[in-house]
């Protein structure tokens, strides 16, 4: 039997490894473009500030990448390690965008990241430009790959139920690449990324123009972040925005349970703005709401229905039962019993075996399940909901935060006299760790709110383990834990420091610290 | 679909062999390099040269092991199923080592500070030196046979737990490989660094190929006569067709003294194999001694292709047999993936891997030149 104990652990730690990771990638997904700009106008103008100013920011980018590849490491092996089930079962389909990613997009970053730190001095103007080009691409490549992996997860197209083989098998590779989840999840996810750099860059220049340091290189850096951040928070609300409406269509129990949607309401169905979502009692108390607008948002129309919570376990215990015959037949199958008649009632049902796995949490056979126990796994289909609702709306916040602090920050730029804007300054150095929470809740929504599957109505996460113990989880948690949080403590060391130092860790002896604390000419390009 | 399932599953072991020996001879060279720093470097400027003789590649060369782990994953889910489990606290120290080196050679000279660095150098010394050592035991514990069994839905299981599924893994054998494993990346690397720096360093480097080379061959012979007189093969004595579908529980396996070199009388041609693992180290000491440190970086590649291409063969058509339950032993055959996965990343390997080596050795090319103390002096702040 399952032991739940166990399935947490494993759940755990991987959420653990992941959301470290997702720490380090968003910062270089954004990172790679600025220095891409950055570098392109020292290309085109000459102007050494730009090029300084490519050279500062690509130090706090080694900074954070280094990390960025070691919590990667992990997770390239974490499928194999802890989800062994998981990896025999959806192998076929999952680990195919997984290698292609090392292929296409994981070789272009590491092998021309090694460039863009040591061989300035060795290459062109143009070529460096191109070598950082190259690592943008990569970079955002790999999210690309990753995020076709991660859509699967969610809503697993192109692919099939091999009951001689017991595992899904692909059937069409371009279904699962053009996973219409995948497009919208990964301009979401890279715009984050932009997000995430941009009020990085604009954070800590706003920290030196507090301080009267380098005016001209901190306003530039500036100036590149605020354009940026606009564009890139714009374009993460509206394809937001767009994952919402590619909800509606094939995620409906998340969408439910982000919105504690407990009832089907007519449509145009009403957005709960705030609330409190009551599992127990299936319903969502001092809730506070806005009419039509989740009807618009998820279906594009005032008359399309969004399914609510309660409908949707309605429908789910139909599917379970389904399963159970499903799970029978293909226990036959797999015993030998190949008649045309078994063959044909399976493929009637297999939609549906997943949901009759759900089962396997209370009994070892689901045809020995009784009422009560398809019951409850029909609950079980439904995640937790307040989790989701309040993830879901402090994420959205921070998102408009950080959109209205872009939108203020460029138009008082234009205006040109950011310097004494010192509260607009001050916000902007206390809100740098923003779009990192909001990254990291954004997973939670995605991936908590896909439980209890870990591929969306195909196999529920508590069958995806590895057959390991306790005292396995336990120590490699507890070692994960401790490696990741002194190499993150180290990093946060280095990153405080360099950012601290400024444009004198160039050591090009036109900076604040190298000056004696003059700033010798406000524009060092002159 | 051009490939029938036959073939294509043939070609997939040899992409997956070319994949790990591409993983050896590109980051087995760093990982080498890691080992020797600390023995190599005395002084704080002399090892900045050696780190510097692969900081701008050790990355790169990283990605072979990544992506090593993802073509197993498509290729042969149920090897990284049961392979990755199965070594579970094992496949942790690897990793956990590894983190050693992304901030190691980022980080180590950005502080002045003289323990930090040094503590750094043991850090990527520890990243070489563990990963290498068990890779090795992994292949040692292949060749002996793994304890696990698969159930009737094909969940592998490892039959032992937790210290009592790690302990086993180091047995004289295995530990045997493991040092012969670190005694060949350390090689490769050692040539390496004579090739890239000069003088004294260049020196040291060339004493340790004259060590480490000699011991690959001994080392290697002796695993060799080790497997002869006292490891059983594993031999499959009936199987479904293998253009079939992918059923691991549906053939019938024995162990067999002597089964490992049942490829070698079937096929002689395969002798070459072993032949250049154990000759291959000696070309490579010769060249070294003559100051030929060009070739013989090429014939230390060799040497890899030698050594690891030897387990491999021996091993076929296992992939990872199963020494509790030999019917639930991994191949070639019943371990792949579908024939559309397959053909799908065979088109994938043949269209990327060949602009992955091209862009890979533009970036050799541009970053090509003997490093020096004097580099390093003069460039204190951007070299790492």
């Amino acid at each position: 039997m399952i032991d739940p104990t166990f399935v947490e652990l494993s759940r755990w730690q991987f959420a653990a490894v992941a959301l470290y990771h997702f720490l380090f990638v968003p910062l270089t997904l954004g990172m790679t473009w600025i220095l891409v700009i950055m570098e392109a106008v020292y290309v085109m103008t000459g102007k050494e500030i730009y090029r300084d100013m490519s050279r500062f920011w690509t130090k706090l980018f080694a900074i954070n990448f280094a990390l960025g590849v070691t919590t990667g490491l992990t997770m390239e092996f974490q499928f194999g390690t802890n989800w062994a089930y998981y990896s025999h079962y959806v192998g076929d389909v999952f680990g195919a965008p997984l290698a292609i990613e090392g292929l296409m997009a994981f070789f272009l970053e590491s092998t021309f990241v090694g460039l863009m730190l040591l061989g300035r001095d060795r290459l062109g103007k143009v070529q460096y430009l191109g070598v950082v080009v190259l690592v943008a691409v990569g970079t955002n490549l790999s999210a690309l790959w990753i995020l076709v992996a991660n859509a699967w997860m969610q809503n697993p197209v192109g692919s099939e139920f091999s009951a001689e083989t017991m595992r899904m098998e692909m059937t069409s590779f371009w279904e699962v690449v053009f996973n219409p989840v995948a497009q919208v999840k990964f301009i979401h996810t890279v715009a984050a990324g932009y997000v995430t750099a941009s009020m990085f860059v604009i954070g800590i220049s706003a920290w030196y123009i507090l301080k009267g340091r380098d005016l001209a290189f901190a306003k530039r850096s500036f100036a590149v972040a605020a354009g940026f951040g606009l564009a890139a928070s714009l374009a993460v609300i509206v394809l937001g925005d767009e994952s919402g409406y590619e909800l509606g269509d094939v995620q409906k129990v998340k969408l439910a349970a982000i919105e504690a949607e407990w009832d089907t309401a007519p449509a145009p169905a009403a957005f709960t703005l705030f609330g409190m979502p009551n599992q127990e009692k299936m319903e969502t108390e001092n809730a506070i709401t806005i009419p039509w607008v989740m009807g618009l948002i998820t279906t594009r129309s005032l008359d399309g229905q969004v399914q609510g919570i309660k409908e949707l376990i309605e429908d789910h215990e139909e599917r379970i039962r389904s399963g159970i015959i499903a799970y029978e037949k293909l226990n036959a199958l797999r015993n030998g019993d190949t008649s045309d008649e078994t063959k044909a009632v399976f493929e009637e049902h297999k939609a549906d075996l997943g949901y009759g796995l759900l089962l396997k949490a209370y009994v070892e056979n689901p045809a020995d399940a009784t009422d009560a126990q398809i019951a409850q796994a029909a609950k079980d289909s439904i995640p937790h909901v307040s989790y989701l609702f309040w993830s879901f709306r402090i994420m959205v916040a921070f998102g408009f935060i950080m959109l209205i602090l872009f939108a203020i920050s460029f138009y008082k730029l234009a205006r040109g006299r950011i310097e004494q804007n010192r509260t607009l300054l001050r916000i902007l150095v206390w809100c740098i760790p923003l779009p990192w929470l909001a990254a990291e809740l954004g997973w939670f929504v995605a991936e908590f709110g896909r439980q209890p599957w870990a591929i969306g109505e195909v196999l529920p996460t508590f069958l995806a383990t590895s057959a390991l113990t306790v005292a396995d989880l336990i120590t490699s948690i507890a070692g994960y834990l401790i490696f990741y949080s002194v190499l993150l403590a180290i990093e946060m060391y280095l990153m405080f420091r360099f950012a601290r130092l400024g444009p004198s860790s160039l050591h090009t002896g036109r900076y604040h610290h190298e000056t004696g604390g003059e700033t010798l000419s406000l524009n060092p390009a002159e | 679909m051009l490939l029938d399932y036959e073939t294509l599953k043939l070609i997939w072991w040899v992409l997956v062999g070319a994949l790990l020996i591409g993983f050896a001879v590109t980051d087995g060279m760093d990982m080498g390099v890691g080992v020797l720093l600390p023995f190599l470097g005395k002084k704080d400027a002399e090892r900045r040269v050696i780190i510097n003789a692969v900081a701008p590649h050790w990355d790169g060369n990283q990605v072979w092991f990544i992506t090593a782990g993802g073509a197993i994953f498509a290729a042969w889910p149920a090897v990284y199923a049961a392979a990755f489990s199965g070594f579970y606290l094992a496949m942790f120290l690897v990793l956990a080592s590894l983190f050693f080196r992304p901030v190691g050679f980022d980080y180590r000279s950005k502080l002045e500070n003289a323990r930090w660095r040094n503590t750094w150098d043991w850090g990527l010394f520890v990243g070489g030196f563990v990963p290498a050592l068990i890779f090795g035991v992994a292949f040692g514990n292949l060749l002996q046979g793994v304890p696990f069994h698969l159930d009737s839905f094909l969940k592998p299981h490892y039959d032992a737990d937790y210290l009592w599924a790690l302990l086993p893994l180091l047995n004289p054998f295995a530990l045997l490989a493991g040092l012969l494993s670190v005694a060949m990346l350390a090689m490769h690397g050692a040539v390496w660094l004579q090739l890239r720096t000069e003088s004294l360093i260049a020196d040291r480097a060339r004493a340790a190929v004259g060590i480490l080379a000699p011991a690959v061959t001994v080392l290697f012979a002796l695993g060799g006569l080790w497997v002869w007189a006292g490891i059983d093969g594993y031999r499959i004595v009936s199987m479904g067709d293998p253009g079939g579908l992918s059923n691991p529980l549906a053939k019938e396996v024995v162990r067999a003294p002597g089964a490992w070199f049942d490829i070698y009388s079937k096929m002689p041609i395969t002798m070459a194999v072993p032949a250049l693992g154990l000759a291959g180290p000696l070309v490579v000491w010769l060249l070294s001694r003559l100051r030929w440190p060009g070739f013989g970086f090429v014939f230390s590649a060799l040497s890899l292709v030698g050594v690891i291409g030897t387990a491999g063969l021996s091993l076929f058509p296992f992939v990872m047999p199963s020494s509790t339950n030999p019917g639930s032993s991994l191949t070639v055959w019943d371990a792949a993936s579908s024939h559309l996965t397959l053909t799908v990343m065979f088109w994938a390997v043949v269209i990327f891997l060949p602009i992955v080596l091209l862009y890979t050795i533009w970036c050799y090319y541009q970053m090509w030149g003997k490093i020096s103390v004097k580099q390093i002096e003069d460039n204190p702040y951007n070299a790492y």
